[in-house]
């Protein structure tokens, strides 16, 4: 079902740039060449009756209901399948078209239920709507012959024998024929229901899976009046192989297909424009309401980033929202083994500003510090790192970007001088060649993944760099041109060999090099790159990857058309992250593969805000806007806005903050968002520093691992109950809008406000977007930028000022923000986790669909359904040599730590090569991880730990401790502290 | 207290590792100095300046001279 507030032009828009003039009852449009004539008519305001057309799919021309009539044309041809023409002269209505069109509805409805009154789409149904439209009065047929509305058959006809069945049905009759065309209910999906009765079998939902999505999961079975949608091979819902983006709800025309939601409370009556909080595509979503209820989330078809596409967690995985371990009162205590006590919020944020200072005036003023997650919105994570630098008089504020795409921030400012992606997600259209390294987009990014996969249905080459065999590897009429199954941590060297190929090739571009980028450094990176110890031939002992197939993909990027380059934090999180971001922009600028559409250098950035949260200073060395706090003239600047000296020294970076709490020099922390416990490397450094401080200020939804280390909770707002703005992978700035009260009674912008002001450093913003405004005022980047102005584009994309008042799509066009592209060495150096005899293999982490993150929303959602705990991958050699069944409990134990999973064999791995999810606590996947880092950002090599896996029958001890630990802490929290049943 | 030097050597020698292939050594060590000022807090600045005043063990060549070229930029003796 479509949005309630949204108009269905009935076909796709196109790009064409030529127009052409036809009248449409009488009425002139203008619209681009080859548009349908049933789309020209929707642009001027006339509706022509349809049902298999919308506007998110191709013309279908099936339900013969948008039938016209032209001039000097014979018949009465699908006005969705024809295409305008200049001059024509289109007629709509007629009573010959009224006839044909009533008669297509009096067959229709002879095979649909007529429980309109009680159906999940009454008040927003095209069916009903059809039939009104069409002016139906009778329906001749009846339902006595063959249907598929009934369990049963209503009347046996003379000489047909029916088989006897029992249809489930309990009002049924038993010993009366049954149906064989009826079909029961599909409840089987956690978030909608398929009732193949009310299908009228219009292929959207098919097509929708195909053209949107691009799984093909569902298919039309049968021919003629046997034809019935089927998903996988004829399987449930949740059996096959769809993955509940919910594409297909919204594109079904009736209730065939309808959210369990809508069907419990029936249908909105408002909606209220705002951006998904999960991943880096940032999707745009229209939340449709009754009063302050959610009755369904439906993605935005105006929305830049999406486009009208979802996934499972953005259109359905809102529920941990109103979860009832959702806590929304403050609570405070003085030990960690002490239960919680509720207090006032006036007491709870009395005692931080006091505990603060205490702290200040015993231990220093560089003592405590501040962390925002890329959960917070623009608005948020600008407040902390103004509380920290203003309030607390110190540098020591961080945001979880350290532990996912610093590198990006720093490879890319160091070569193209400026820390963010090249393109806009748009930009794929006009792609040759992607290569894809260090990214799974199917699961981490789905709906950008669906844009990719339809550019690669349209015959672009794909080149996927990844030691696993990721889905776009192979998957419905997609199949990578090479896959460079390297060893985990030889990116460098990877990159190293390609670069090879391209300048030993003579495929550098080298009109573009010459004109655009630094020459002596340059001349230094091709002679460095044609070193014959770079060759493939000589690197592929240590990568793993065969020398042709490096040769052949560095040809085709380099030589195949528009190449795109998408990488994620397979290639940020290893110890040599900012040299292998630096080598991918070494490989755009040598191929002058930047500056255009189509082209680029693409970070697919893991949470929604993690690009938001960078840009507005939350790094302890940098201000918004990536500027130096040692740099005078910008410091100064803020010094006179925010009425305070301010430092001129970084301050602490995440894991310098353990470090210096395990020294005593670091003793009180505020925590906005983000669970450090769960998602930062070798978890017991983690919980041993946070034991070793005096106060720690949590500030979230529930009580999450780091929050059974604090001594102050505050309850935090989701992205439903505030109003502010995130920043996706592609630069863009879009809304954040309030659907729902805080239950807790503060946004989290109100609670930093809070703190700051009883610490004596005055905040009074009335709303959000006051602080966007200072924002704007103080970052060259955001200068055009307002939520009025937001409002009225629906997003921009930084940067937004004097010279691009609407945004910037695609950055670098004409000169680098650097002016000059500066090519940088990159030594290969081979990570210190190396395999041994005591850890021989490798373990590898990452992410899937269903779940998110550290699983603090999604876990507390049906998706868990799909993923209920996080399994060790192990290819059948590894696991045979162990003597590991797939389902076994085994432990993994590496120089950190050890924990036990339960073992998936699976040839997606390589041998040698084990891989984990991070999704749920007990899992411990971070007890393993070590506190290696990048050289540059000090971010996690998360993506290398060298293990042993072995057969056990029991958790690990330190899983043992954990769920008591976990039990007790959650025994200390209050029933009353928990959100109330509304 | 010593783990956490050992873990500041390490860092220092990674960053080390990224500058060594520039071969004009007093460079690459100004450029290892100019990531340490940029990204250091002062406080780990000071620790591992003070390491290599009591012998920098465990700091390889072009960190330890870059540890000292740090000391100019601080404006800080080390022996």
């Amino acid at each position: 079902m479509l949005s309630i507030v949204e108009i269905d032009f009935g076909t796709p828009p196109l790009r064409t740039v030529e127009q052409v003039s036809l009248q449409i009852d009488g009425v002139s449009v203008r619209v681009p060449a080859g548009t349908s004539v049933l789309r020209a008519a929707a642009l001027a305001g006339i509706r022509i009756p349809k049902l298999c057309a919308t506007d998110m799919l191709e013309a279908f021309g099936s339900c013969r209901l948008c039938l016209v009539e032209i001039t000097g044309k014979k018949g009465y041809p699908a006005s969705c399948t024809t295409p305008v023409e200049d001059g024509m002269r289109v007629a709509t209505q007629s009573r010959k078209l009224a006839d044909l069109r009533r008669g297509v509805m009096e067959l229709y409805i002879s095979d649909h239920p007529l429980d309109c009154l009680t159906c999940p789409a009454n008040g927003h149904c095209e069916l009903q709507d059809m039939a009104g439209v069409v002016g139906l009065r009778e329906v001749r047929y009846g339902y006595d012959g063959a249907n598929h509305v009934y369990p049963e058959m209503k009347i046996e006809e003379p000489g047909q024998e029916w088989p006897v069945r029992d249809s489930g049905d309990p009002g049924r009759s038993h010993g009366r024929p049954a149906n064989p065309l009826f079909a029961a209910r599909d409840e089987s999906n956690p978030y909608f229901t398929f009732d193949p009765s009310k299908c009228i079998v219009c292929s959207r939902c098919v097509r929708a899976c195909e053209e949107v999505q691009g799984t093909f999961a569902l298919t039309i079975q049968g021919r003629g009046f046997e034809s019935k949608v089927a998903a996988s091979q004829d399987q449930s819902f949740l059996d096959s192989e769809c993955v509940s983006c919910g594409a297909c709800v919204q594109a079904c025309p009736t209730a065939t297909l309808s959210e369990k939601s809508l069907i419990a409370h029936g249908q909105a009556e408002h909606s209220i424009t705002t951006t998904c909080a999960y991943c880096g595509v940032g999707c745009s979503f229209r939340a449709e309401m009754q009063g302050e209820q959610i009755v369904r989330m439906v993605p935005n078809k105006d929305g830049h980033a999406n486009h009208g596409h979802s996934c499972v967690k953005g259109r359905f995985a809102i529920g941990y929202a109103t979860h009832p371990e959702r806590i929304t009162k403050p609570m405070l205590r003085a030990k960690i083994s002490d239960p919680w006590r509720i207090v006032s919020w006036d007491e709870a944020i009395t005692h931080v500003a006091s505990e603060f200072r205490r702290l200040q005036a015993t231990y220093g003023r560089d003592s405590i510090g501040g962390i925002t997650s890329s959960r917070c919105t623009n608005e948020e994570t600008y407040l902390v790192q103004k509380l920290v630098r203003a309030a607390f008089g110190n540098n020591n504020t961080d945001t979880c970007a350290r532990v996912c795409h610093s590198p990006t921030g720093y490879g890319l400012k160091s070569t193209l001088g400026e820390s963010a992606g090249t393109q806009d997600f748009d930009s794929i259209e006009s792609t040759d060649v992607m290569l894809v390294i260090g990214a799974n987009p199917t699961d981490a990014h789905p709906v950008f993944a669906s844009a990719m996969k339809r550019r690669l249905r349209a015959g672009a080459r794909l080149i996927v760099v990844d030691p696993r065999r990721i889905d776009l590897v192979r998957s419905a009429h997609v199949q990578a041109d090479y896959h460079l199954k390297l060893r985990p941590g030889t990116n460098v060297a990877v990159l190293n060999t390609l670069a090879h190929v391209i300048v030993s090739e003579g495929l550098v571009d080298e009109a573009f090099v010459a004109a655009r980028c630094e020459s002596d450094a340059f001349e230094q990176w091709r002679a460095f790159v044609a070193d014959p110890r770079h060759s493939p031939e000589a690197m592929q002992a240590e990568t793993g990857v065969p020398a042709e197939l490096v040769r052949g993909a560095a040809r085709l990027y380099a030589s195949g058309g528009n190449a795109a380059i998408y990488y994620g934090l397979g290639v940020t999180e290893h110890s040599q992250g900012s040299t292998a971001v630096m080598a991918i922009a070494n490989l755009a600028m040598a191929t002058g593969n930047i500056g255009r559409e189509g082209v680029g250098v693409n970070p697919l950035r893991g949470q929604n805000n993690v690009q938001g949260s960078c840009d507005m200073g939350s790094f302890p060395h940098e201000f918004p806007g990536y500027r130096h706090v040692g740099d005078d003239a910008v410091r100064t600047q803020f010094e006179r806005a925010w009425g305070v000296p301010l430092l001129a020294e970084p301050g602490l970076r995440i894991p310098n903050m353990f470090e210096a709490a395990l020294d005593g020099e670091f003793k009180g922390l505020y925590i906005e968002g983000e669970d450090i416990v769960q998602s930062d490397p070798n978890t017991r450094h983690v919980t041993a520093a946070l034991s070793a401080m005096e106060c720690v200020v949590v500030q979230d939804l529930f009580l999450c691992e780091t929050a059974k280390y604090a001594h102050v909770f505050l309850p935090g707002s989701s992205f439903l109950e505030k109003d502010g703005t995130f920043t996706n992978a592609e630069r863009r700035i879009s809304p954040v809008r309030k659907v729902m009260q805080p239950p807790g009674g503060h946004a989290d912008w109100e609670i930093t406000q809070l703190i700051a002001n009883a610490m004596g450093y005055p905040m009074h913003y009335r709303h959000p977007s006051e602080i966007m405004d200072e924002i704007a005022a103080l970052t060259p980047t955001f200068a055009g930028v307002s939520f009025a102005r937001i409002d009225r584009l629906g997003s921009i994309q930084w940067p937004c000022n004097e010279q691009h008042p609407e945004g910037t799509p695609v950055m670098h066009v004409d000169t680098f923000v650097r002016g000059k592209g500066r090519f940088l060495r990159t030594e290969y150096v081979p990570t210190s986790e190396r395999v041994n005899g005591k850890h021989p293999l490798l373990l590898t982490t990452g992410r899937i669909l269903s779940q998110y993150n550290v699983g603090a929303q999604t876990r507390r959602t049906a998706n868990s359904i799909w993923h209920a705990e996080d399994v060790l991958e192990i290819h059948p050699h590894d696991a045979e040599e162990r003597g590991i069944a797939d389902g076994d409990w085994v432990g993994v134990e590496s120089r950190a730590g050890d924990t036990v999973l339960h073992a998936r064999v699976s040839e997606r791995m390589q041998p040698g090569v084990v891989y984990t999810t991070f999704h749920f606590p007990e899992s411990g996947a971070n007890v393993i991880t070590t506190e290696n880092s990048d050289w540059a950002t000090n971010c996690p090599e998360y993506k290398v730990t060298a293990v042993q896996v072995t057969r056990v029958t029991q958790p690990s001890e330190w899983q043992q401790r954990h769920e008591t630990f976990s039990r007790r802490q959650r025994a200390l929290v209050d029933d009353d502290a928990y959100i109330q049943p509304g | 207290m010593k783990a956490h030097v050992d873990h500041l050597v390490t860092m220092a020698n990674d960053i080390a590792h990224f500058f060594a292939v520039e071969s004009d050594r007093a460079k690459a060590a100004d450029s290892v100095a100019r990531h340490l000022k940029q990204f250091w807090d002062p406080r780990m600045r000071r620790r591992i300046l003070a390491h290599l005043t009591a012998g920098g063990a465990g700091l390889e060549p072009l960190a330890a001279a870059g540890v000292r070229r740090l000391a100019e930029l601080d404006h800080v003796t080390v022996a």
